[in-house]
């Protein structure tokens, strides 16, 4: 019964193929639209998940430096007002973990014949335990390391394949804007920041060593930057106040002057970095179910074409003995099977696209089997939800009226 | 006679039309015994065909009763009347109405399908029928490539494929030149020579000749009703 029903509907289908195609057509381009915009939403928020995972959990960052002036914001770092010394009383505070001072900059650096410019951050070893840094090879610098000046270095995966190839770089020597560092080992890849730098093209190398041989520093002790790690996210907006006052008191700001550091919640930017992502991601999916929607309209819409052009033969059928059930059958399983035909072709579609967007744009994409199999789900509900009401309306037909109908 | 098919008392119909009801039948009554061959004639716009409609269940009477078998057709759902067209009743139709995308073969098996007949067995009983009106070898032909007589001949078999009891016919030489016409009614004389009630209607008193009964409508009665006489012009010719 079912395999002649399947036969006349394929029959039906294929009397009228350039129509059945263009049916079919806005189920493709809905679905494709639904599984593309789920896979560059899902990659989008796999990306920001994995660079808020790298970047390490309950972080501030002081800068030195108004906030803004005039509301430009002036360059980060500008006004040297922060110490080493700020740091180490921030680090008195209750809640707080670890406070790493940085003093950072771009640099060229040289190895052998190669050359290659990346961003060197001076800094302890407390910076490592606040970004949850691992080193791969080798080991990392020390406190010791930090007081002495020594001229070592940690270097990234990437500033590392640039410059040495596929040697391994422990032990040897490198130049940064000339001054020898002896590499002590090579830090674990982390891939992109929240920002889309690549985080593993950098050097790490003790802050005094970086004043001393590379950046210099306009007074003794000044830093561009700390990196505090809070000791849990619930301490954050405490610690958050706490500091302030501290800063603002320990550069004897007056009431009602405005601050010469900028303090910065990273996990709260990470999360509404997330959260934006998610929302974005959202929005994507609905405007794509919107084509499905209309996708799912056009099924109907020829669908009840289709019953007002064949209602002489669903009289005939109904004249030589088809039930009701049987005419519904007939016209829903036509539906359902452009539906989930169109379903199909346009999971490839939606997988095509998905995969040339990620080979043209290096835009992160994620294929899940759940999504193609919801997308499947969506598809037969649709095929069964429009294709009901033009079936209901061809299996109510009375029989002489539709073998009337001229 | 033996047992009654068809009962029909004070059976009426009348149309809604923009002027109100239109009587089309009034009072009719009939009884038709198993393995009768019944004429229906009558003038056109008398109400032909409007019976027919009835009696095969496409439609339904205003008032009066139709019993089929005995039992009251207008008790039954639309099932159950599904279930008589398909299964009981076999009805022929003046402009034949095959399917015109479906083979000979799927045409004449499609009330199999309905009757939950597997695959072999309708094409089995397909062949066999088609084999019956001598166009076997059609099979896999669509409609359109056949002629009118061959395709009433299809219908017919279509129409007998559920081994009804009782044929209706509206008119169904009506489309189809005389030599066919008598073709297709030695067909109708031998499956009511196998027992079957025939029940056609006509306007043609040669094709009325090979019924054993005739029926007269004339505006929405029966004007006469009586065993068909002979006349020597219009013996039945062997086909
Ligand atoms: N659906 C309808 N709505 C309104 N009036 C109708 C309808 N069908 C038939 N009639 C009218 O009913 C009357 C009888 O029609 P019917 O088709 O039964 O006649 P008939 O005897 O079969 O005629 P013919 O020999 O021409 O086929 C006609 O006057 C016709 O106009
Ligand atoms: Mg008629």
């Amino acid at each position: 019964m079912l395999s002649a029903m399947l036969g006349e509907a394929w029959r039906a289908m294929g009397a009228n193929r350039l129509r059945t195609f263009l049916t079919m057509l806005g189920m493709i381009i809905g679905v494709g639209a639904v599984v593309l915009m789920l896979a560059v939403g899902q990659g989008a928020q796999y990306a920001v998940s994995q660079s808020i995972n790298t970047m390490g959990s309950n972080l501030f960052i002081v800068l030195a430096g108004p906030p803004s002036s005039g509301g430009v914001r002036s360059a980060s770092g500008g006004g040297a007002t922060l110490t080493r010394a700020d740091g180490d009383a921030i680090a008195e505070l209750p809640g707080i973990d670890v406070v790493a001072p940085v003093h950072s900059g771009s640099a060229q650096v040289v190895y052998g014949p190669n050359n290659w410019n990346t961003s060197v951050f001076g800094t302890t070893p407390d910076y490592l335990e606040a970004r949850s840094w691992t080193v791969a090879e080798g080991d990392a610098f020390t406190d010791s390391d930090v007081r002495a000046a020594t001229r070592v270095a940690l270097i990234g995966k990437t500033a590392a394949s640039n410059l040495f190839g596929s040697e391994s770089p422990v032990g040897k020597t490198l130049r940064i804007k000339q001054t020898p560092f002896v590499v002590l080992g090579v830090l674990a890849s982390k891939g992109q920041s929240l920002d889309g730098r690549d985080q593993d093209d950098t050097i790490i190398v003790p802050i005094t060593s970086a004043q001393r041989k590379l950046f210099g520093t306009p007074f003794p002790g000044a830093v561009r930057m700390l990196m505090i790690k809070a000791s849990s996210a619930e301490a954050m907006p405490s610690t958050e106040k706490a500091m302030v006052a501290l800063l603002r008191q320990r550069h004897r700001l007056r009431e009602g002057a405005d601050n010469d550091f900028m303090l910065r919640n990273l996990t709260a930017i990470a999360d509404s970095a997330a959260e934006t992502t998610r929302i974005m991601s959202l929005l994507l999916g609905a405007i794509a179910s919107v084509s499905l929607l209309v996708g799912g309209i056009g099924i109907m819409n020829i669908m009840l074409v289709s019953v007002t052009e064949r209602t002489r033969e669903i009289g005939i059928r109904l004249a030589i003995g088809a039930r009701e059930r049987d005419v519904l059958l007939q016209f829903l399983l036509e539906a359902i099977i452009i539906s989930l035909a169109g379903c199909f072709i346009g999971l490839f579609v939606g997988i095509g696209g998905a995969l040339l967007v990620n080979a043209l744009t290096d835009t992160a994409v994620i294929i899940s089997g759940s999504a193609g199999l919801i997308a499947f789900a969506v598809a037969a509900g649709i095929g069964i939800f429009f294709g009901l009401y033009p079936a209901k309306k061809a299996a109510a037909l009375d029989p002489i009226e539709a073998l009337r109908y001229q | 006679m033996s047992d009654t098919v068809i009962r029909v008392e004070a059976l009426c119909k009348s149309y809604d039309t923009a002027a109100g009801p239109f009587p089309v039948l009034k009072e009719v009554d009939l009884a038709i015994a198993a393995g009768e061959f019944v004429a229906v004639m009558g003038p056109s716009g008398s109400g032909k065909s409007t019976f027919m409609n009835i009696l095969g269940c496409l439609d339904r009477a205003s008032s009066g009763r139709y019993l089929l078998d005995g039992r009251d057709v207008a008790t039954l759902d639309r099932d159950a009347l599904a279930a008589l067209r398909g299964r009981t009743i076999g009805f022929v139709f003046q402009g034949f109405n095959l399917l015109p995308r479906m083979s000979l073969e799927d045409n004449v098996a499609l009330p199999l399908v309905y009757a939950g007949v597997e695959r072999d067995e309708r094409r089995r009983r397909a062949r066999e029928l088609l084999a019956k009106v001598g166009l076997e070898t059609y099979a896999a032909s669509l409609p359109n490539r056949i002629s009118g007589g061959q395709q009433q001949r299809v219908a017919i078999a279509r129409a007998l494929v559920n081994r009804p009891r009782l044929i209706l016919a509206d008119e169904p030489t009506g489309n189809l030149d005389s030599h066919t016409s008598e073709e297709i009614m030695a067909l109708f004389t031998a499956l009511n020579d196998e027992g079957i009630t025939v029940v056609l209607v006509t306007h043609e008193p040669d094709i009325a000749q090979f019924a054993s009964r005739q029926v007269r409508f004339l505006d929405g009665r029966i004007v006469h009703d009586g065993p068909t006489v002979h006349t020597p012009a219009t013996e039945p010719a062997p086909c």
